[in-house]
Order: C-alpha cells, then structure tokens, then sequence
C-alpha cells in the first residue's frame, strides 16, 4: 500500500509535515479517514483454528479499502529466534526454557507492532498468534494502553474435528516447521501441539473478566458469532467482513467484455457495442462455461451495453449492477489517448505520476472506484461459483483484492481483452487460472511509463478535494476526536518490562493532538 | 434456458437500461434482491424496544428498494378487543385472553402471507413477543410451508431503568392506557411485563441453533448471530449492529447559494455566490449557538459544499458520495435549455422522476444506493452536521422521514435552510437562516389531459 496518503493542499504544508505524519492529512479515502487512534487486532484461539486465514484475509481487505494493514505472525518470529523446529515438546506449557523464548518472540513482535503503527504510517496491526491465556492478553492490553492504541480481539473457536484436520492438512502439512511433509507424523504432531495449548487455553468470557472488552467471538467457521462492545467504524467494518467471509472453494471467474468498436478505434468509456471479434468472444465464452460445466454459475454484468452484450450470448441469466459500470473518464470519456495528451497535456502528465489518486475531471480515480466495488467483493465473498463480466479499470481492482496487489500496482495489471481468469481459494490465498479464448483483439493495456517521477502532486490534490485557492486555510485540517474516540496522546516512555532483553526505552517526544 | 439466438438490446429510455427486445430472464441489480420472501420476527418481553427495531429496519429496507412491511400484532389484538381494561388481559391464565392472542396472531400471519407470497413484497416484519418456543415453532412452520426464510431478532434488557424510560417514552401515549394516568399505566404495564416473564423462553444456543437470529443485548453493547442463510439476512444484521439510541441531532442543509443556482443551472461545481457566503456565516453562528456536543460535519467534495463548511472554522470531512446527482449531458444546462435540447428527456423525467436516469447520468434510484454508506454512518454516528445538495439531501431526508419513492424527489429542501432532527419521533425543525436565495425547487408537474408517451417502464 503506498505510502504517501498524505493530502497536503499546498506551501504552507511544510509546517503541518514537521508533526506526526498522521496529523497531517490521509488522503482522503473515505475509509482512512474513518479510523482515529491505530487499532491493534489480537486474534486468539488454539492452533489450527483459522487465525491466519482471517489475519490475512482481513489485512487484504482493510488495504484494499485504503486502511493501512500488516499483520505480525508470531510463528515468523518464534522461527527466527528457533531455527530448527524439532517437536510439539518446544509448545509444552511446563518447557521453561522454551515459554522465555516464546515471551520474547511476543515482545519483539510488540515492539515491530509499535514501530508500524507510531512510525511507519500503520493504521491497523493484526498480531497474530495464540493469545490463548489471560496473562498474555493482560500483557497486550497493557501495550496498547501504554501507547494509546484501541484493541479489538477476534476469538475463533471450533469443535469440529474434520474442520480442524481439514485445516492441519491444507495449511500446516506445507508449513516451514514441517520440512519432511509426512502427513501423518505432521499431523500427529500438530495435534499434539494442540493439545499442549488447550491445557492453559482461556477462553475470552464476555460474562465476567471479558465483558468489557471488545471483540468477536467466532464459533464454527461462521456459524456463530458474539460481538461485544463496538467501539468505532472500523470495527464496525471489520465484524461486517468476519461475517460475510467463507471457508469456501467455489470459483470466481473474471473477464472483460468482448472487443468493443471504440476499443478497437483506441477509444476509452463511452457505451459502444462488441465488434464483430467481440461477439466471436462472446460465443467462445459461452463454449467456455460449457466445457468447464459451471452449473448454477451466477453471472454479473455492468450497464453498458458491451458487458451486457457478451453476457446475452451466453444464454443464461445474468444480472446487471451499475457499480461495476467502468472509471468515469469525465471530460475524456471517449476520447483516445492521442486525442487526451493532446487537448490535456497536463491531465495526461498528471494520470502517469499517480495513477491510482488521480482523477478525471469530472469523472472518478481508481481510488473511486474501489469505493464503488465494495459491495461487488462483499457480494463475492459469499457462496457460489460468479463470472463477472466487467471492464479494464474495473477488473483490475477487483483482481488487487484477490491477490492482493498495492495501490502502485493495480492499475498496471494486466487484463486483456478475450481472457477469462479464473480464481481459486488456496490456503491463505488464491490460485490464478489465465485462459485466452483465442479470440483476437486489440490490446488496450499502457504500461506504466519508464523514470521514477516525484510524486508530489498539488494539482492532484486539488482536483480531488477541491481546496478553495481563497481560503487561507490549504491544509485539510486534521479531524478530532470524535465522541468516543480517546484523543491521541502524547507517548510515554515504554516500560522496561516491555521492551525485549529489558532494554530500557528511549523517550519519545509526544505528539500533541489538535 | 439456453437460448440459442442472440436478443437485440434496447436501451430503457427511462431508466437508460439495456434490455433485450423480447422478454426475458433478465435482472436489475437491486440492492439484497432475495430469491425467496424474508420473515424477520422479534422476540423478547414487552419494552425491549422490538417495535421500535421493526419500524426502524422496515424504513431502512424500503429506503434501500427492498419492499419491506411491519405487522404488530398488538394492532390487531387492539382491533379485535376494541377496548383494553388491564394486564389481566394477558395472564397465562386466561383462557379467554390467550384465544383471542392467537387468533390475532394468526390473522397477521395471514396478512404476511398474502403480502409476501400474493403482493411481491420482499420482506415481512413479524412484531410481537414471540416469547415462547411454541409459538415460534408455529411461525417456522408457517414459513415453511410457505416458502420463506425466517430470521429471528431477539432483544434482551435487564437494565431497569432502560425499561422505564421505554415505558414513559412509548406506552404510556398508547391506546391502551389513553384513560389512565401515569403511575397507573406504570404499574399496570409492568404487571403486563410479569405475565409474560414466567413463560418466557430465550433463543437457545442449543436447542435452537438450527434457527438464523440476532439476539441483541443490552441496547447493542452485545450481540449473538447465528446461522446467517443470505445476502439480506446480512445487510440486516450490519444494518441492527450500527443503530443506537443515544439522544442526538442530525442537521442537514444545503451549500450556500451558488453562483450557477443563480443562474438557473443544475450540476456543476461552481463557487459561492455572495449570499451563498452570507450564508455560510450565518451557518457558523447557528452551530455555535446551538452548542452541539462534539458536533461532526462532512460536506460532499463540490466546490461550493466546501466552501460552506470552510466558514464554519471547525473541522470536516468530505465525501465523494454526497455529491450532487449527475446530471450527465444536462450538466451546467437551465431546465429551459434541458426542454429545448432534449424534450424527450425532459418530459420522461416528470414522469417518474425517481427511477429517471439523466443520459450518461444518474438517477435518484442510483443516489440512494450510492448514499447507502452515509446512512450507515450517519446512524452510528451521534451530533452530525451533512453539507450537501438538493437531491442528496431529498434522498437522506426520505430515509429519515419514512418518504416514498414517489415522494421523495418532491420533498422541499431550499436553499440556505437547515433542518435538524431528532429521532426516535423523527420530528423535523426547519431553520430558515435568513439569508435570501433562488427558488431551485420544481413540483410535480399536473397530469396532463392528452395522451401520454407509452413506454414501458416495467423493467
């Protein structure tokens, strides 16, 4: 996720910079915007539960939206500090030597969490690990206590023995601990490990000890949930997502409408029909869904008539979302690329320094339009087998949700006319399928352009806030604290106690709030 | 269903939908359509806020284009009993009281059942206690039978002093007590309570964890949700997760004056005019004597939105999705020049001005899924001051105020005007600031005598 989410209006931002980067303005996306004090995510639950398939899985999500996520696995630490992993014995709750090393791991992860969230411009960090005693959840409490931050936990908890074993085989047997791969002996060891947790394991009890603080509690894989003290927007959307995603193995299928006229003339947006290399697409699609014999196949178009085209052609039913309609290219809409670097040199100067943030006149970012697809993924995430039947710009957002790509990257993916990509859910990610229906068409990709450029960009800005030149005021001004929400307080010295091999911390400089 | 000749499109002149000539199995994306109707039915004992959740997720359905209606079955137990003397009524023991509750109960499934099944309506608000697990058996056999799905919203409160202000706020100005005074209806709506309490059987994590529910707890400090089926059962439960009764106020006004709205355009983005400024000033000194705790503002990210919200000297966020409705080619055009330029255009928009779609534009049915986000927040939210426009704010007031969708793009909301409400009654105080401006507002134009253009707009 990039860096600069900063919205410095103009000159006078050179003051505003010298304080906390996180005073001066996010860029505003509107998700960014809606978090306040950074927010650690605790996952707890014994091994094998889906803990890191939610971390991830979350992260991308929340990144994707434009809220700056990174996830801090304990196992990558506890691996560091243990080369060589030997057996479950390293996991008993009575191997002293081993707890030490454990804590430690947990200390330095803290310390890396903290390093996000304070220095490196983090909103959000989910510490993924066990977290299953009350002891070391008191010791994270304390941290983000300690630095201001919110918390919010996410318990899963399963019974289910064939969820369990299914995991333990789909995730744990490929696992660096278990570089031989034996099934068997990876899975008596695993199980063992989880034993080695449950005799200490504390359940978060939102009766008595827990009530007061806020969490999920997932139970079964999502069939249950108990959701206790809300704080915030963020929170709010993240129990949103935990609810709506599935352990599932169904299939997404994404791809462009066929060869269109103003595709093949170099034009961008409009609504024009398939060319006759489109409809042949059309028809090659249709032979594809047969073949691959997608039944109950949910199929999705946009609005304009090119989608809707090619999805006639497949002879079953499709329905259409306007969201998921193409960039709006405002004042350039139809235009070829020759014909905008020509009428809006600067516009076309503009779109290659950041083309992410940047916006057509009156028309919409990548930034936008990632907004505007929420609800598809949302959609996406629940069950069934869905081809989406979209556009350049589009597809490209939805493609970085799914593997997960920065803001930098998306909008140079590559997504060409006449191939259909196909995405399935593997382990913590998703396995990519490309199939070119051997249909030609013309290629509609530009490549980012050659030379680092600087990113600083006033006129972007200006075209995505509108910043009145009158006002004297030219930097957004950072929010307060809404009601709720702790102020942002100035940092206090780590206690030693908290900091890896005892080392005393070095004071911090506090950053007043506004 | 494989059709093997290709269907020609048409676009929907109305709506600017493509659809095939010939009739076929085609959808609009409309927000949670379900394949099957949704039963929603509460639980919990009386004064546990279950009507005021009916109510409140019925308008937010519909507002979102689910067509959603509530059944209390206290209504109808009113209509049949005509005349309501104690809590007597409502004994377990009383033979005559329990006949008369089920037949009510069942007259109003009857109803959800010819609303859902015979009427298209998507979504049935079953509002009653629905306290024991026998009648809550009934219900799910009922839905069965039927057809529907069946998601439970249980409401659970301990907390004595909710309970009262509950009992003050709403039951003591309902027909049932209109001959008593206050501490009489007090006591006889806690006995009321009482009989309920002995036979009352929560939503159980074993014995019914076959069943999709909510149990909210605690006014929304908790909740339990099991067994989520579909897209609406969702968007239903986000939606009773992000609601609160805290007290507070919602101001909603307009930019100041522009200077295209004195020149008669629509659209655009152009800067304030002098009043629009005069305006603005006079906005911040509203808000200052107001005195509004923690009070937020957001604004859309048009000029002249901005610059409102800048005089005001506090801080504000601005929203892409409260931007005014593009008016795509009639953009920046006086509604004279849209009639000129393109008539056809002009008179399908008085026809059904919700669902019309400006060329390369949008529609108020758009607005409203574009502004969907801004509701959710606006009810997590608490004091909130939105600086937007004329359409948008129509459409955020027709979610406060319960409006229809023909109602809607006819509400009033002129310029230089703020209105701030208050929920629970939902009541509306309009502030007029004083400040001068044109007249952007356009009513319904009359029927007219001769033939209308026949289009089919059934899409």
């Amino acid at each position: 996720m990039s860096n600069t989410q900063r919205d410095n209006g103009s000159a006078t931002s050179a003051e505003a910079k010298k304080t906390d980067p996180r005073m001066n303005e996010k860029k505003c996306s509107w998700a960014s915007y809606m978090t306040n004090s950074p927010t650690v995510i605790v996952m707890i639950g014994l091994p094998a539960r889906g803990k890191t398939y939610m971390s991830k899985k979350l992260t991308r999500y929340l990144n994707w939206i434009g809220v700056p996520t990174k996830v801090f696995n304990l196992g990558v630490y506890r691996r560091e500090a243990v080369k060589a992993y030997k057996s479950y014995d390293f996991f008993r709750h009575d191997n002293e030597e081993a707890m030490k090393i454990r804590k430690q791991c947990a200390l330095v992860a803290l310390h890396d969490v903290k390093s996000y969230l304070t220095e490196e411009e983090g909103q959000i960090a989910v510490f993924d690990a066990t977290n299953t005693t009350r002891e070391r959840r008191d010791l994270i409490q304390a941290f983000v206590k300690e630095n201001a931050f919110k918390v919010f936990f996410v318990e899963s908890v399963c019974d289910d023995p064939d969820v369990i074993a299914a995991n333990i085989l789909e995730v744990k047997v490929s696992s660096p601990d278990y570089p031989e791969r034996h099934r068997e002996r990876v899975m008596d060891d695993f199980l063992k490990r989880i034993e080695c947790y449950k005799v200490t394991y504390q359940p978060l009890d939102p009766d008595d000890y827990d009530k007061e603080l806020s969490f999920i509690k997932v139970m079964n894989v999502g069939r249950r949930f108990l959701v206790n003290r809300v704080q915030d927007y963020i929170q709010s959307k993240i129990v949103y997502y935990l609810m709506n995603i599935h352990v599932h193995s169904h299939s997404i299928y994404l791809c462009r409408h066929g060869e269109s006229n103003h595709n093949v003339e170099g034009r961008i947006g409009g609504d024009s029909e398939l060319s006759p290399q489109g409809k042949q697409f059309a028809h090659a699609l249709r032979d594809f869904i047969e073949e691959h014999k997608l039944s109950d196949l949910k199929v999705w178009t946009s609005q304009l008539r090119r989608t809707i085209q090619t999805a006639e052609e497949l002879g079953v039913p499709y329905e259409q979302w306007k969201i998921l309609n193409e960039i709006d290219a405002g004042v350039c809409e139809e235009m070829t690329y020759e014909m905008i670097q020509k009428t809006f040199p600067e516009e076309f100067a503009l779109r290659d320094k950041d083309k992410y943030h940047y916006r057509y006149p009156g028309g919409e970012s990548y930034q936008d339009l990632v907004q505007r697809l929420e609800p598809v993924i949302m959609e996406l995430e629940g069950q069934g087998n869905v081809l989406v039947i979209c556009h350049q710009a589009v597809m490209r957002c939805l493609l970085a949700y799914f593997l997960d790509k920065s803001a930098e990257d998306l909008p140079y993916m590559k997504c060409p006319l006449h191939t259909v990509l196909k995405l399935t859910p593997v382990a913590y990610g998703c396995k990519v399928e490309m199939f070119y229906l051997n249909v030609e068409a013309v290629n509609t990709h530009r490549d980012r352009p050659l030379g680092k450029i600087p990113r600083d960009s006033d006129l972007i800005h200006r075209r995505n806030s509108y910043t009145p030149l009158s006002s004297h005021d030219q930097v957004k001004r950072p929010r307060l604290y809404s009601a709720g929400n702790q102020p942002w307080l100035p940092l206090a010295p780590t206690p030693t106690a908290l900091m890896p091999e005892g080392r005393p911390s070095q004071p911090r400089i506090g950053s007043s709030c506004l | 269903m494989l059709d093997p000749s290709p269907r020609e499109l048409t676009q929907n002149p109305l709506r600017k939908i493509w659809l095939p000539c010939r009739n076929g199995h085609i959808v609009q994306r409309r927000v949670c359509m379900t394949n099957c109707p949704t039963l929603i039915v509460t639980v919990g004992l009386p004064a546990r806020g279950k009507t005021y959740i009916s109510k409140k997720l019925t308008r937010y359905l519909n507002w979102i284009g689910v067509s959603t209606k509530e059944f209390n079955v206290g209504q109808y137990r009113r209509e049949c009993m005509k005349i309501y003397k104690s809590f007597e009524f409502f004994s377990p023991d009383n033979e005559e009281g329990l006949k008369v509750r089920r037949q009510c109960a069942m007259a109003a499934l009857n109803d959800v059942r010819e609303y859902l099944s015979v009427k298209g309506g998507h979504v049935a608000v079953f509002d009653a206690t629905n306290t024991t697990r026998e009648r809550r058996a009934t219900i799910v056999k009922f839905a069965e039978q039927n057809g529907f799905k069946v998601f439970f919203v249980e409401s659970l409160c301990d907390d004595k002093d909710i309970i009262a202000q509950n009992i003050v706020q709403v039951k003591l100005g309902s027909p049932d007590y209109i001959h008593c005074n206050t501490e009489e209806a007090i006591e006889d709506f806690m006995n009321r309570i009482k009989c309920y309490e002995s036979s009352y059987q929560s939503l159980d994590e074993i014995l019914d964890r076959d069943l999709s529910y909510i149990k909210i707890m605690d006014v929304g400090r908790r909740y339990l949700v099991n067994r989520v089926l579909d897209h609406i059962q969702s968007r239903i439960v986000y939606y009773l997760m992000n609601i609160h009764i805290t007290p507070r106020s919602i101001y909603l006004c307009r930019h100041g004056e522009s200077d295209l709205n004195i020149k008669g355009r629509i659209g655009g983005d152009s800067g304030l005019s002098a009043r629009g400024k005069e305006f603005a000033r006079r906005l911040r000194k509203f808000i200052q004597e107001q005195n509004i705790k923690d009070l937020k503002v957001w604004t859309s990210q048009m000029k002249r939105a901005i610059q409102t919200a800048e005089c005001l000297g506090v801080p504000y966020e601005q929203w892409k999705t409260l931007n005014e409705i593009d008016a795509g080619v009639c953009e920046e055009m006086m509604y004279e020049e849209i009639q000129e330029h393109y008539p056809l255009e002009f008179a399908l928009r008085d026809q059904d001005k919700y669902r019309y779609r400006y060329p390369k534009g949008e529609s108020y049915e758009d607005l409203v899924q574009r502004l969907e986000p801004v509701i959710m927040e606006l009810e997590r939210q608490e004091n909130v001051l939105v600086i937007c426009h004329q359409a948008v704010m129509r459409c955020l007031l027709a979610y406060f105020l319960d409006k229809t969708a023909e109602e809607l793009p006819y509400l009033k909301c002129s310029l230089h005007t703020v209105l701030k409400l208050t929920p629970v009654a939902y009541e509306v105080e309009s502030v007029f600031l004083g400040v001068d401006a044109v007249n952007t507002h356009r009513d319904k134009p009359e029927v007219r005598k001769h033939k209308c253009l026949s289009i089919d707009m059934k899409s």
